[in-house]
């Protein structure tokens, strides 16, 4: 099995879905906050290594930024918005699944 | 006005420390410098800021640790002061949580780091303590004999703490079988 069969992290999920438009570091926290509806609230040093092991990966990629802006954008790559879609089959299946044996035996 | 404190806290309490300083901001005083064993406070409004504190992958002002801080000053924090591979950070208080970490994983990590810091500090310790040692046994040098002593003090307090953390870091291992 490789590793990328194995389940996303909530963080790198939300982190994926919100590089779909480049955003900068703070603007991924705001963003995963308003996807979740408050729920998932990103610590900035948790993001930032995950920010750096998502680059490394080649799943997210910096957009060249003009020199004086120190705040730096990123931004989904094409294996990147792969490896969030087979996320999202994943989950799907949880879903289906978790509704027909969950609520599916209480009815 | 400025109010200086001497205290000392020990690496693997760095729980405590910050737990320290959130206190003493809800008193109204509120961290503006640190160095070793001293913290230097003003006056400001009660639970004004949060403190939090991170041990760095490397010294500040190494261009790694430039960069994250930089990053973390980005989010809306600011960086009080640093102290050997320490960061101080503090946020003002809006109604939201500070925390450095948000998951297990990155909780683990930044143990990790103090797991390596004092497993070689209490390391190095205990190797010269027994080094010192045996020179005191074979060549009777009652100079070396204080030096072993010293050494293996202070390389079995800093073990203490380093199982201190490792029995922390272990307890999240166990929590992470179950959630992020």
């Amino acid at each position: 099995m490789t590793m990328e069969n194995i389940a996303l992290t909530e963080a790198v999920y939300y982190i994926l879905l919100s590089l779909y438009s480049p955003l900068h570091g703070y603007g991924i926290m705001q963003k995963i906050e308003d996807l979740s509806a408050g729920r998932v609230r990103l610590a900035a040093g948790t993001l930032y290594g995950a920010i750096n092991t998502l680059l490394e990966k080649g799943w997210i990629h910096a957009l060249p930024g003009e020199k004086n802006n120190r705040k730096k954008e990123y931004e989904i790559t094409a294996l990147g918005k792969k490896i969030a879609t087979n996320e999202l089959m994943r989950l799907r299946e949880l879903l289906t699944n978790g509704e027909k044996i969950i609520e599916g035996g209480s009815k | 006005m400025k109010r200086i404190f001497r205290k000392l806290f020990w690496a693997w309490e760095f729980d405590k420390e910050e737990e320290w300083l959130n206190a003493m901001s809800a008193k109204g005083l509120q961290l503006c410098d640190v160095g070793f064993c001293r913290y230097v406070f003003e006056e400001g409004l009660p639970r004004e800021y949060v403190y939090r504190l991170e041990l760095l992958d490397n010294v500040p002002n190494h261009a790694e640790s430039i960069q994250y801080i930089q990053f973390i000053e980005d989010t809306g924090a600011e960086q009080i002061g640093t102290l050997f591979r320490w960061v101080y950070f503090r946020k003002k208080t809006d109604g939201n949580e500070f925390n450095l970490f948000s998951n297990i994983d990155s909780r683990i990590k930044h143990l990790d780091r103090i797991l390596v810091l004092t497993g070689i500090l209490s390391g190095v310790n205990l190797l010269n303590g027994g080094t010192q040692l045996h020179a005191w046994i074979s060549q009777e040098m009652s100079f070396n004999f204080t030096v072993s002593i010293l050494c293996f003090t202070v390389g079995i307090l800093i073990g203490y703490g380093f199982l201190r953390v490792f029995f922390k870091r272990r307890k999240l291992k166990k929590e992470k079988i179950l959630h992020e």
